[in-house]
């Protein structure tokens, strides 16, 4: 989980560079590398944005491909993963768009709304609500939750809750600016827990109750 | 500090990039208010399950297979 974060150091040269360098003096394992440290947080990202297994999968395999290609534009002054997603999401967008679903998806969209910065649902939850849950039911609960966030909110979160990002990592990453990635994992935050409260609410009379002591 | 107010700093309250001074009103709204208090918790919470349960995995033979995809385009000099 923190893996993003805990490489990514302020000054000190990043261990992606030394990889990208071997790979530009034509080793291709070290590419290898790269595909496999980052592989993972790519599809998910892709899967946020497109919704569509398959096309993750074609994301991730596009994005990669072209990264390599492109390898040579790749500027030291931004870490080579912020490169990556952003080559990622926009692949991801183009997938959409040939896939003309009528439904257009942008990332810096300002989604105007209300839902979920005022909280609704102020029940506590259960100390430990996951519990009550199996892990496939738990991870099906996830998944709907946050399908029901506009996409842009969903990859913020993405990057900066689940994956470590920094906010200025994922505003460079979405192309978006510091204060539109705040505003967005705001309302992800809040409107994520709104979601989640109706399953883990403390359940007043639970036939569970008998089970605490 | 209203519920609003306190609400747009939650964020940084849970990144912990707020000021002491701004802590010590946060934490002070926090002591009179126990919706606000109940939404920092459940917010926290909901990040630290999403962080531990993570969504979307890819099954370990697709990863193998687009791997594999990649770096036979990539040999051939992409």
């Amino acid at each position: 989980m923190a893996t993003i974060q805990s490489i990514a150091g302020e000054n000190e040269q990043h261990p992606d560079v030394a990889l990208v360098v071997r790979v530009r003096a034509g080793d291709v394992s070290a590419f290898d590398e790269l595909v496999r440290k980052y592989d993972r947080q790519i599809f998910r990202i892709a899967l946020h944005i497109t919704q569509n297994r398959e096309d993750a999968e074609d994301v991730m395999q596009d994005a990669f491909l072209k990264a390599y290609e492109k390898l040579d534009q790749f500027q030291g002054n931004s870490k080579f993963y912020t490169w990556l997603v952003r080559i990622a999401v926009n692949e991801s967008l183009m997938r959409l768009r040939k896939r003309r679903t009528g439904k257009m998806v942008s990332i810096d969209e300002d989604i105007e709304t209300d839902e979920g910065t005022v909280p609704r649902d102020l029940a506590d939850w259960a100390p430990d609500p996951e519990q009550n849950y199996t892990q496939a039911e738990l991870r099906r609960i996830l998944e709907k939750t946050i399908k029901g966030l506009p996409p842009g909110f969903r990859v913020v979160f993405e990057l900066r809750d689940v994956q470590g990002l920094s906010t200025e990592d994922t505003a460079e990453a979405l192309g978006l600016s510091v204060p539109a990635v705040k505003s967005r994992l705001l309302r992800a935050r809040l409107q994520l827990r709104e979601r989640l409260s109706r399953y883990f609410h403390r359940k007043k009379s639970s036939s569970k109750i008998g089970v605490e002591k | 500090m209203t519920c609003t107010e306190f609400l747009a700093m939650i964020d940084d309250l849970i990144d912990d990039t707020v000021t002491t001074e701004m802590r010590t009103e946060l934490q002070e709204h926090l002591r009179t208010c126990e919706h606000c208090e109940v939404t920092l918790n459940t917010t926290r919470k909901t990040i630290q399950i999403y962080r531990s349960h993570q969504i979307y995995d890819m099954p370990a033979g697709l990863r193998d297979r687009l791997h594999n995809a990649i770096m036979a385009r990539c040999k051939k000099g992409c």
